[in-house]
């Protein structure tokens, strides 16, 4: 317990770094995975084909592959962020394929008569999506977003492997020092879980509030 | 118009079909101009210089490579067989009658969900040594995938069992068998049936993430493309190949997964009239990671 007590500010630090990760990748995964399920969906075939071809990249290919690509290789070719930076780029990207699936599902929930009369009250298609079908089908899928974005929160703890002090790294660096892996790994253990624990609480409330009643 | 945004607008009318010409050159010019721009970021660079590509061509690295992708299907093979038959019992002790067993089935699933993997892969690098506890290198991988995927296979199975309409149980319990028995013989094997695409779709996930062999110095593909980057200082190249590697076999089985989806659903609700189109869009179980 003492090796928590006395590391406790650098910890707090990394929490914090983990905390920002999630919430700046959360909110660019959320935006850019809607887009791209709009994309999915659009009339126009090259841009379902691009759309579909997102998709398929980042949900077959494992992040570490893509974290070390970003921040190890892609600086050869003169692309150089921060480091913190890169990481979260990485992040949106990779979850909002996850987002964007999830989203094509809620769309798919929407029926048929929402956007026939949408149509027939003279909405265009941009209109149908922006008004009609994108805010259905988001509502439809809050409990699988908070999934999707519990994934993410797990998913953060990769960027220890790039050199991001985030709690995984931090607590692993403490340990390395105090030596008490059984108190300092249960203590992140406990944090991750209170965090996803949010996260879910958060998207069963917020789904109680906009969930439609059919 | 078969793709499943095709509800959302009518057939196209002339104009319509001229405004979706246009989209699609203006798309596919700016998407071929993102490209451009790239290649030429990665050119000024001489990242595109044959020299640098052509090595991928010979059989020595790919020999070196497949030995990396030897030690991810071992290592995925492992945590799916292990992980496949503990994620069994305990998506059936949550579905228990038993409180004890529900509680503690429960318990585990919603604790082991919730604790990132690479958490548990330090702790079996640096904390367990402490005590004595020090695996071989493919089970320091394997242990700790095994914890996280045993708890998703579970919720999948689980999730599987309870689509299954009741009947099944309450007629298998008529006939006078037994509980164990009705879920063994009755209910098991159908659902597990319905769930095979998402049990492929976690499979891709766990093949992704044996990548975290990386971290644990376990040959695996990653490990062994980060090893010979180091020696050949080829770095975009190598995680590109790499990559494409994972996208090629993980693309494949995905594509399975896919395939299978329709047909389950095709099975469970024939196309017939107004319920075709309920049935080819109900709500997919998500998947994540």
């Amino acid at each position: 317990m003492s090796a928590l007590i006395e590391n406790l500010d650098p910890l707090l630090r990394a929490l914090g770094t983990t905390v920002l990760i999630l919430v700046v990748s959360a909110v660019g995964s959320l935006v850019l995975g809607v887009l791209v399920t709009v994309a999915r969906v659009s009339p126009i075939p090259v841009l379902r084909g691009a759309a579909f071809a997102y998709v398929q990249v980042f949900v077959n290919i494992p992040l570490l592959a893509l974290l070390l690509l970003f921040v190890f290789a892609l600086p050869d070719a003169g692309l150089l962020m921060p480091l913190t930076t890169t990481v979260i780029v990485v992040l949106v990207v990779y979850e909002a394929a996850y987002v964007a699936e999830a989203v094509r599902s809620g769309i798919n929930t929407v029926a048929a008569g929402q956007v026939e009369a949408a149509r027939a009250l003279g909405l265009r298609l941009s209109q149908t999506l922006r008004f009609v079908v994108v805010p259905q089908a988001v509502r439809a899928v809050v409990q699988p977003l908070g999934n999707v974005m519990i994934a993410l929160l797990m998913n953060t703890a990769l960027a220890a492997t790039v050199g991001v002090v985030e709690l995984t790294s931090a607590v692993n660096k403490v340990n390395l020092v105090a030596a008490q892996p059984i108190p300092i790994f249960t203590a992140a253990g406990l944090t991750y879980m209170a965090l996803a624990l949010a996260i879910g609480l958060a998207a069963g409330r917020i789904e109680k509030k906009v969930a439609i009643h059919r | 118009m078969s793709h499943s945004g095709a509800f959302l607008y009518d057939a196209p009318g002339p104009r319509a079909r001229r405004r979706i010409l246009l989209g699609s050159v203006v798309s596919a010019l700016v998407l071929a101009g993102l490209l451009a721009l790239a290649l030429v970021q990665f050119a000024s660079r001489g990242q595109l210089d044959a020299d640098r590509w052509t090595p991928f061509l010979d059989w020595p690295i790919w020999s070196y490579l497949l030995v990396g992708l030897r030690g991810t299907a071992l290592a995925a093979a492992v945590v799916a067989v292990l992980s496949g038959a503990f994620g069994l019992l305990l998506a059936v002790g949550r579905l228990s009658q038993h409180r004890p067993v529900r509680w503690l089935s429960t318990g585990y699933i919603e604790v082991a969900r919730t604790i990132p993997v690479l958490l548990l892969i330090y702790l079996m690098l640096f904390g367990l040594p402490a005590y004595g506890i020090n695996l071989p290198l493919l089970w320091k991988l394997a242990v700790p995938l095994t914890i996280a995927n045993a708890a998703v296979v579970a919720e999948i199975v689980r999730a599987g069992v309870l689509a299954l309409p009741r009947g099944q149980t309450e007629a298998a319990l008529s006939l006078g068998i037994r509980r164990g028995q009705a879920m063994r013989f009755v209910v098991l094997p159908q659902a597990l049936r319905h769930v095979t695409p998402s049990l492929i779709t976690q499979l891709v996930s766990l093949i992704k993430d044996t990548s975290l062999g990386y971290v644990v110095a376990f040959t695996e593909l990653l490990y062994r493309a980060q090893v010979l980057s180091a020696y050949n200082r080829l770095l975009i190249q190598t995680f590109l190949v790499v990559a494409l590697v994972y996208l090629v076999f993980n693309g494949a089985l995905s594509y399975l997964a896919a395939r299978l989806r329709t047909r389950v659903r095709r099975q469970v609700a024939p196309p017939s009239g107004p319920t075709e189109q309920a049935a080819d869009r109900e709500l997919e179980t998500p998947v994540v990671r």
